[in-house]
């Protein structure tokens, strides 16, 4: 099973990023193998907008079943509860630690959206 | 002809003087109409209480997506600059509120999957009285984007060929929309360190627009100085003062003309009805 961080960085001891569509990259770990590799973000990251929109599909397009995120607006939401991907919620800690949290079953699951969305 | 009335500010003045220009333009005998492109907050309507409006809707074209055609090939979702569609399991979501109707997605899709409906933005007034023609846009609550609508309002076909566009306050977006494509820009401002600061924003976008410009100071009399040394430096002409005057305020208060009130009052008017008189001649 894949799961996808939003991360300030490209590797397993980068810190969790806060934000779902401007994140600069997306860890992308099978924690089954523990092999990982990193999708950047930078386009959405510089998006006019639809930057959680396009984030989403791009997090759908890898086939992952679990986003772990900060915060994650309603078009983000839609797309990835759409898709049936689970968000779980971590911020202010790292990729391995967020999976590690996630394994143990200590991250919330997010039921709708927690932020509101922009323009 | 289009003249637009403009100001980084909002509250300078632009509606009052905007309609009263334009009826004193009409008793000049120059026909014109004039089209009120706050469409978030159009108010030039209030100063004419005769007459009655027709009124239609305004609408874009946004995508809908028959998913039961759909093969899934993408191209839509790649093609859209906007964000506005996504590919989820089964089915392709339109995120209207981010479309520019661009009709891109219709186009791309090799199966026509994709047809066009119309979704509703606003309204467009059409008045006529005797007097005077007047356009207004209407933005729906809720909707995001004003420009398509301003858009829309600019491009409604009118019979005079002098068009006064009382256009948002700001410098983003709306502002650029309505000021776009005009031949001439009122910048209305008043003399005080508020109304300098958003001036001068202004006409880093008249500028950046490419197109000519005047000072209108309204509210004038106690501090002008700060606009006149402005003036100066930038080299932009001040085309009229418009007096801060009780008078003034009391009718502007009631949703009275000034010209019409106070005749004598219409000299501060004139150096505008001047400068169209010489442009159109």
């Amino acid at each position: 099973m894949k799961i996808a961080i939003s991360s300030e960085g490209k590797d397993l001891d980068s810190n969790v990023d806060a934000r779902f569509g401007r994140t600069p990259f997306f860890v992308i770990v099978d924690i089954n193998s523990n092999d990982f590799y990193a999708i950047e973000n930078s386009k959405n990251f510089n998006a006019a907008q639809g930057a959680g929109i396009q984030s989403a599909q791009n997090i759908v397009n890898q086939g992952v079943a679990v986003v772990i995120t900060g915060n994650c607006g309603p078009k983000a939401y839609k797309v990835l509860s759409e898709s049936n991907i689970k968000i779980a919620c971590a911020a202010g800690i790292t990729v391995k630690t967020a999976i590690e949290h996630y394994k143990n079953g200590m991250l919330e699951l997010m039921g709708t959206a927690n932020v509101a969305g922009h323009w | 002809m289009k003249i637009a009335i403009a100001s980084g500010k909002g509250g300078t003045g632009k509606s009052t003087l905007a309609i009263n220009v334009a009826y004193l333009l009409t008793r000049n005998k120059i026909s014109v109409c004039l089209k009120d492109c706050d469409v978030e907050e159009p108010n030039c309507h209030i100063f004419i209480r005769e007459g009655r409006s027709n009124i239609e809707k305004a609408e874009v074209a946004i995508p809908k997506i028959d998913n039961n055609l759909c093969v899934n090939c993408n191209k839509c979702v790649d093609l859209c600059a906007y964000n506005a569609l996504a590919k989820v399991p089964g089915k392709v979501l339109v995120f209207s509120d981010l479309c520019h109707s661009c009709g891109g997605c219709t186009m791309i899709c090799p199966v026509g999957a994709i047809t066009e409906i119309s979704k509703e933005i606003g309204l467009i007034k059409n008045k006529r009285t005797q007097k005077l023609q007047l356009i207004t846009g209407e933005l729906k609550i809720g909707e995001a984007k004003s420009p398509p609508l301003i858009k829309k309002v600019k491009a409604y076909p009118v019979n005079s060929k002098l068009q006064i566009i009382d256009c948002p306050p700001g410098t983003a977006c709306p502002a650029v929309s309505a000021i776009k494509d005009t031949d001439h820009v009122w910048l209305v401002t008043e003399p005080t360190p508020f109304g300098l600061h958003d001036l001068d924003l202004i006409v880093k976008v008249v500028r950046k627009l490419g197109i000519s410009h005047s000072i209108i100071i309204n509210k004038s009399g106690y501090n002008d100085n700060i606009i006149e040394t402005y003036a100066q430096q930038e080299a932009i002409p001040i085309i009229t003062r418009i007096p801060m005057d009780l008078k003034i305020i009391q009718t502007y208060s009631a949703g009275g003309l000034i010209i019409d009130i106070f005749p004598e009052y219409t000299s501060y008017f004139e150096p505008l009805i001047n400068f169209v008189k010489e442009k159109i001649h």
